[in-house]
């Protein structure tokens, strides 16, 4: 009963919200579609995801955001597979920002309960939490979920669409519907082939019939095989497919400055040296704004970029101090602090007190890790075009929420949502940055002081380093008994963190009160499948108000560092082989034992170690996706190489394999770029990193070989756009102990050894 | 101030301090080269300058003394540059951003050697990339190397 209720409370007002206080009717209500009263002429549209002009131009809306993860081809493809027509033959368009395109499976893996948890209550409680994602409306692309949240409803859009269009063409034909085929963008009648654009008009009026089936997926002609990415082409000759391309008449080009001091407002400022600059046409002032803890700025609105930049450097600032402590040390006494305290505690299984109170001292390992605050870095930096005039507002920009910045810019700009269209271009890197609304909210500022004309804000790499919603930094104490088979038989991990989710809350929802517990906190830590008796995760709040939010796997990034880390130290300390040990604390999960053994098979893990070399091994479960990576590395002349990375992961069903693959590696790459060097420290409250110079990632000469091999034995389907990241870490850190013997517990894990 | 880009003369108003790719982008309306560091550290930018590979983030427009090329004037007409080919064969790019520098630094890299080793790969190929599409990448150069020694 202690667990019902701990849980309940965890789950907390989202369960209240999406279960009860709404009602089964809001929950259950259609929202309209958001391109009825938006198309062209000769344009019909059967449900949000579909577009289909007379002369059969097939157009796929595709409602979530292109950062590289594949999106405008798999989600193309889940209706394009039900629709029957080939993908080379369709148009993908960025849906516009609109409720109908919710997510409710983001949501749903932020309920409580570990993935692989599957009872009455688990379900429930992500239910409640789709359903939440439904009335809230939330268009975001994040969490890996974007199969997942498509997986039904866009396979259900192109089957309702095949299915109109067979009634409109019996009518048409006067002949039975079941009478009727379909094939590549045709209804076929006996021999007659009909267009489906020719049938649109009439179809698009029509109900779907009530008895639809889905494929069954031994039929996809499409899915489960390898497509070619519908932007390749754009992206491979340079398109202006961008934020930063986009072009419109008479466009000013600005850049802003805010306070280095994050959240900080501005005392005082002289504008003379910018408005100096040729080309510079206004400079303004952007008032902190304390809600949402932007801090105070200045914006310069100049005839292009290059001048906006000159006149931002031009400019003479006096800065406020930030409400945070100003350097690294003082960051770290307060993480310190949080280490002893017990906020959360949202796993508790077995008695922890009572399995460390009798236990020998050389039974019990325990170390101390830690990890810094990062950046995203994405490739293009920050920027959004914006136009405000005549009542109405558009936005141009790559994002992550269009529903967040529709709301958010039309709050800024004085005006209803529905004056307001958010156009989503594809986005030059994402990693959770492209979530944030800062952006959005700045330009739409800067568009006030344009007297009508367009605007585009690009911020510099350095405003885009130094005011990153950043990866917070974390710290953990870990502790293990052994018992006497050497498998650990209690496992004590305590955390501190700032919290990701009251951060993100207070800029993006300033109208909400703060939030409640924030499960980002210890997944990765207290949602694993190890099955340890007594197994206890608890996390301390640290009161850091520095800007943070999710980078690209978020809790997992370093949890999953703690947890694989540490338990290479058990395995050492009871001479266990590290993959023995897992195998026998994951027997109950089969998705588990399979990218085990399937990465041991692939990196031939058993075989000796070559001289001056060392594998390092991990598991993790994030995401929905059961991963486990194996890492080799090779020692020359005292630094480390990265040579080999083997990664065996199960996504239940791989709608595209090529991506996925592609995904893991790149999640791979991501983790691996922070551990050969990534942190942004802080003094006198700023970030001291400002650029490519202080702040690197992995480059081809650093590029180990890597191996991916994709499985489809898990019952449920899996993320794959962060899973690769969490275990690179922590494998990586395990393969260089083998290697050297030295345990590395802080990262970057350049901190104590050099990488070639 | 007059500029050959793309085998096309172009006339810009430009200060001559300014950096090849804000005149590119901003006064040319050529959008290939992107930005992404303007410290010439991430290669995003990289068009060819009397057909060597630069940073046009860090290259002032009045110091330019020869015909630019960048991505936009790679292909023949309709018909891809055989490294845009390979590219898209090989399915290299994720967000893509980046991929513009990558292709132009690759084809400056075929251009002087038509058989590029792993090493001269990791030597000559130094731009970021975000999404880790290097392995893909690796395989593109190699692809067009071998699609060119066929052709």
């Amino acid at each position: 009963m202690g667990k019902i209720l701990r849980r309940t409370f965890l789950i907390g007002t989202a369960a209240i919200v999406g279960g009860v206080a709404f009602g089964t009717y809001t929950v259950k209500k259609p929202y309209d579609n958001p391109l009825d009263g938006k198309l062209a002429d000769g344009e019909s549209t059967f449900n949000p995801y579909l577009k289909v002009t007379s002369d059969n131009q097939i157009t796929v809306m595709i409602p979530r955001s292109e950062m590289g993860q594949g999106v405008t081809t798999t989600l193309a493809a889940l209706v394009a597979e039900e629709l029957d027509v080939r993908i080379e033959d369709i148009s993908v368009e960025h849906a516009p920002a609109s409720n109908a395109y919710f997510n409710a499976a983001m949501l749903e893996d932020g309920s409580p309960f570990p993935h692989y948890q599957r009872d009455f209550m688990a379900d429930t409680a992500r239910d409640a939490m789709g359903a939440l994602g439904k009335v809230l409306g939330l268009q975001v692309t994040g969490g890996s979920s974007s199969v997942k949240d498509a997986w039904l409803k866009m396979r259900e859009a192109g089957c309702a669409a095949r299915e109109t269009l067979k009634l409109a063409a019996a009518e048409r034909e006067g002949v039975a519907a079941d009478t009727l085929r379909t094939e590549a963008g045709h209804v076929i009648a006996g021999d007659k082939k009909i267009p489906y654009g020719e049938l649109a008009e009439a179809a698009a009026r029509l109900d779907p019939p009530s008895n639809m089936v889905l494929r069954d997926p031994k039929d996809w002609k499409m899915l489960g095989k390898p497509l070619p990415r519908t932007d390749a082409r754009a992206k491979s000759t340079g398109a202006p497919i961008f934020g930063i391309d986009v072009r419109l008449p008479d466009m000013l080009f600005a850049t802003i400055k805010m306070n280095p001091k994050l959240g900080g407002a501005l005392k005082s400022f002289t504008a003379d040296g910018a408005k100096a600059v040729k080309g510079v046409v206004k400079v303004v002032e952007m008032k902190r704004q304390d809600k949402e803890k932007f801090g105070g700025g200045v914006a310069v609105i100049a005839t292009n970029t290059w001048a906006a930049f000159q006149g931002a450097e031009a400019l003479e600032i006096e800065w406020d101090d930030a409400d945070y402590p100003k350097d690294d040390a003082a960051i770290a006494e307060v993480l310190n602090e949080a280490l002893t305290r017990q906020d959360q505690t949202p796993r508790d299984d077995g008695d922890v007190t009572a399995a460390f109170a009798d236990a020998p001292q050389d039974q019990i390992v325990e170390a101390e890790y830690g990890v810094p605050y990062l950046a995203h870095a994405t490739m293009e930096p920050m920027n959004a075009t914006a136009w405000l005039r005549d009542g109405k507002f558009d936005i141009w920009t790559g994002n992550q929420a269009p529903t967040l910045i529709r709301d958010d810019t039309a709050y800024e700009v004085g005006l209803d949502a529905e004056a307001v269209e958010v156009h989503t271009t594809y986005l030059g890197g994402g990693f959770g940055r492209r979530g944030e609304v800062d952006f959005a909210r700045f330009a739409a500022r800067v568009a006030k002081e344009t007297d009508g004309k367009p605007v585009q804000v690009v911020w510099s790499r350095e405003e885009d380093m130094t005011h990153d919603t950043y990866r917070p930094a974390s710290k953990s104490k870990m502790r293990a008994r052994l018992g006497g088979d050497g498998l650990p038989v209690a496992l004590d991990v305590q955390l501190a963190s700032p919290s990701i989710i009251a951060s993100v809350m207070a800029r993006t929802f300033p109208s909400l009160s703060p939030a409640g517990p924030d499960n980002t906190m210890f997944h990765g830590a207290a949602d694993q499948p190890y099955g340890i008796e007594n197994y206890r995760v608890a996390a301390g709040i640290a009161p850091i108000d520095i800007p943070i939010g999710f980078w690209r796997s978020v809790g997992h990034s370093y949890n999953a560092y703690y947890m694989e880390s540490f338990l290479d130290e058990v395995a050492e300390k009871a001479g266990k082989d590290p993959l023995e040990m897992r195998l026998a604390l994951l027997k109950e999960h089969p998705a588990a034992i399979g990218v085990l053994e399937k990465v041991a098979e692939m990196s031939d893990w058993k075989a000796p170690a070559r001289a001056g070399r060392g594998k390092g091994l991990a598991f993790h479960l994030s995401f929905g996706a059961w991963t486990a990576e194996v890492i080799e590395v090779s020692l020359l002349d005292g630094e480390v190489k990265i040579e080999n990375v083997w990664c065996a992961v199960d996504v239940g069903t791989a709608l595209d394999p090529s991506i996925v693959k592609a995904q893991l590696q790149s999640g791979i790459i991501y983790g691996l770029s922070a551990a050969l060097g990534q942190e942004i420290t802080f003094a006198d409250g700023q970030a001291e990193q400002t650029n490519f110079d202080t702040y690197d990632a992995m480059r081809m000469s650093q590029c180990p070989n890597i191996e991916v091999e994709v499985l489809e034995n898990a019952k449920h389907l899996g993320g794959a756009g962060e899973p690769g990241t969490p275990p690179a870490i922590p494998a990586l850190a395990n393969a260089i102990h083998a290697a050297t013997g030295k345990r590395l517990r802080q990262m970057p894990l350049s901190k104590d050894i050099d990488f070639v | 101030m007059k500029l050959t880009v793309n085998s096309k003369e172009i006339e810009i108003e430009a200060d001559p301090d300014m950096p090849l790719l804000w005149a590119l982008r901003d006064l040319a309306g050529i959008r290939g080269p992107k930005f992404g560091c303007g410290i010439a550290m991430c290669g995003a930018c990289t068009v060819h300058v009397n057909g060597e590979p630069v940073r046009s983030c860090s290259l002032a427009v009045g110091d330019v003394d020869g015909p630019v090329v960048t991505i936009d004037g790679l292909p023949d007409g309709d018909k891809l540059h055989v490294v845009q080919e390979a590219w898209i064969t090989e399915q290299v790019p994720q967000c893509g951003y980046c991929q513009s520098g990558q292709i132009m630094a690759a084809v400056a890299l075929l251009k002087n050697n038509p058989d590029p080793s792993d090493e001269d790969i990791n030597d000559s190929m130094s731009n970021l990339c975000r999404c880790g599409t290097y392995p893909q990448i690796r395989a593109a150069i190699k692809r067009a190397a071998s699609m060119k020694a066929e052709a």
